[in-house]
């Protein structure tokens, strides 16, 4: 240590009224300090501190506002207040039609909103009996996956901002700011992008697209490989992450975990696999799965879905051929613009579709997709009219978020930061 | 795909669970009486050969103008032997009271919170049932059928806290 410095590196010889200036330096391990014995030892007078974070708080992602109870620095209770960010998207989609609900849906999970286009769409077209033409399919899987790698860059590269490795965040963003400009190219966008529609997808890939988003990939995975690098061997990461939040297979279950977290416990439940939908079905990829339930672990699930979401995209570049990307059933999609101008059976489906809307038959129907964070399902009641009767939203972070105080009960308070990091809240879907 | 597992329920409850159906897609749906839903839910978990472990979304729906008016749908899974089910529960207006199923899987805890604070449907057995997206102070149910789309409430004056450094509790404390 240098000489002269005093308690926490600060100059007690630096010009007076400067910071430290006029301090000692402490004394510390004279035999007048010392504790006497079984001091040390003896029970100390408890009493329980109600800790109030939030709802503004810069580690909660949104406007959630958590109540803890603490004894000590354990915690013992913990109460989540959420709807802070509630915006009615239920009640707002029944009474807008069902073309009008998807800006809505990219609202929901704001870091992957493609995927939530594509759930509310397949949602649809499962009570529409609707099937959507190959290249579609293969469109819809490339953008979901596309999006599933932001959304796990960024909670990546947040939980180790929030524990102190500010160049993991660094390395994050510059990954998924590519990604975006890819999007932006694509769908127009850059955070709300909009692509699926009920029927297929709004547009095709532009030229040369392909080949810049496999540099892209390139790029993404090298990143990918830096910031894993960085943190699974860092040891304040791993100090803070390893055994802490954790939850068993049975409890993760029982809470109605899905997506990564679920994984993370040991459970091998992934949509993708168990009821295939798109064309997963004809996709190599692995789904991994944790042991232990900690954060660690949830950590390490994302960085490897990154690895398996790069592998599928490539093998969909391989794979999709050229075609239709929306169906030629002009009861659910705009018929081309040749046809409108031209023709006035196209001119009417056009004028149809505009003012009334997608007619989509009564009945109700649960839909259910992997979405980054886990099962991202819909369920839809339809009267038969132009608009959703009914329009249920199971959010994938709802049930983590409510499962929080299981996975804290007994731990730090500093345990609480990436526990809240590692299930990736969303206020924007959680609070709807 | 599952079934077998509507048939083996309508067989142990045959006046429980009735008008079992296939829906759109495949899923395998039934209705369940009000009353019987906690039973049902634990033979659901409990029976070695279903061992419905998951209920990954429970909501509700408003049918204005039919009799019963609610409905609750229960969406369960199986990760053992990857089956869904759908079970529906219709509940009158007049007697808005179901037995909770939180003893049975504790992670619909904030969707029958939902339930109550959108369509305030009350749940008996439920540790914490509470409004989940308004505001205590709020009127009415908001995606009920017959509440208005713009509808406006007034603003609720602030809550009075007693000591906003130690948080609720005794004021005699030291």
């Amino acid at each position: 240590m240098t000489e002269g410095k005093g308690v926490g590196g600060i100059d007690t010889r630096a010009t007076p009224g400067s910071a430290g200036a006029g301090l000692s330096a402490p004394q510390l391990g004279g035999p007048a300090a010392g504790p006497a014995d079984g001091e040390l030892e003896a029970p100390l007078r408890g009493k329980r501190m109600t800790v109030n974070l939030g709802p503004s708080h810069p580690a909660t992602h949104g406007v959630t506002r958590l109540v803890v109870e603490l004894d000590g620095e354990n915690i013992e209770a913990m109460k989540i207040d959420i709807g802070y960010l509630h915006r009615g998207f239920e009640k707002s989609c029944e009474n807008g039609t069902w073309t009008q609900v998807f800006p809505y849906t990219d609202r929901l999970n704001y870091v992957s909103s493609i995927m939530n286009n594509v759930g509310f769409a397949l949602g649809v077209e499962k009570l529409c009996r609707l099937d959507i033409p190959d290249r579609a399919k293969y469109l819809r899987v490339i953008t979901s996956e596309v999006h599933r790698i932001c959304d796990h860059l960024t909670l990546v590269g947040a939980m180790g901002m929030e524990l102190g490795a500010m160049t993991v965040f660094l390395y994050a963003i510059e990954a998924r700011d590519l990604i975006y400009d890819r999007l932006a190219e694509l769908v127009g966008a850059r955070l709300t992008s909009n692509y699926a529609r009920i029927g297929g997808v709004a547009r095709d890939v532009p030229e040369g697209w392909i080949e810049k988003m496999t540099k892209t990939l390139d790029r993404t995975r090298d990143l990918v490989d830096e910031i894993d690098a960085l943190l699974a061997r860092n040891r304040i990461f791993i100090d803070r992450t390893r055994g802490t939040g954790k939850v068993s297979r049975e409890l993760a279950c029982e809470l109605g975990f899905t997506g990564p977290c679920l994984r993370a416990a040991g459970e091998p439940y992934d949509i993708r696999k168990a009821a295939p939908y798109l064309v997963y079905d004809r996709l190599d990829f692995d789904i991994p799965v944790g042991s232990n339930g900690d954060n660690f672990d949830r950590y390490l699930m994302r960085i490897e879905e990154m690895r398996q979401s790069d592998k599928i995209i490539r093998q969909c570049f391989a794979q999709m051929e050229p075609g239709d990307i929306i169906v030629r059933d002009f009861r659910y999609a705009l018929p081309p613009k040749p046809l409108v101008y031209g023709t006035i059976e196209g001119l009417m489906a056009h004028f149809k579709l505009v003012m009334e809307g997608i007619k989509v038959p009564a009945g109700e129907v649960y839909s259910y997709t992997e979405a980054a964070n886990g099962e991202l399902g819909f369920y839809i009641v339809s009267d038969g009219g132009g608009r959703p009767y009914k329009l249920g939203l199971r959010a994938p972070g709802w049930p983590m978020v409510a499962g929080l105080p299981y996975m804290l009960k007994g731990s730090l308070l500093a345990d609480l930061i990436p526990t809240y990091d590692s299930i990736n809240m969303i206020g924007g879907e959680v609070e709807q | 795909m599952s079934k077998a597992v509507i048939d083996a329920l309508v067989q142990r409850f045959p006046d429980v669970v009735t008008d079992a159906y296939e829906g759109v897609g495949g899923d395998d749906c039934a209705f369940v009486k009000k009353d019987r839903i906690v039973e049902v839910c634990q033979a659901l978990k409990d029976d070695p050969e279903l061992r419905f472990n998951m209920a990954p979304y429970v909501t509700a729906v408003d049918y204005l103008g039919q009799q019963p008016r609610f409905e609750l749908v229960y969406n369960l899974y199986s990760s053992s032997t990857n089956r869904r089910i759908r079970l529906r529960v219709r509940v009158p207006e007049d007697d808005l009271v179901v037995p909770s199923v939180w003893s049975v899987w504790r992670g619909v805890d904030w969707f029958e919170r939902y339930c109550f604070d959108m369509y305030g449907i009350r749940f008996t057995g439920h540790p914490d049932l509470r409004r989940l997206f308004m505001y205590d102070e709020f009127v009415g149910h908001p995606l009920r059928k017959d509440y208005p789309l713009r509808a406006r409430q007034p603003l609720v004056p602030e809550r009075e806290v007693k000591d906003i450094y130690r948080g609720p509790g005794p004021a005699t404390r030291d």
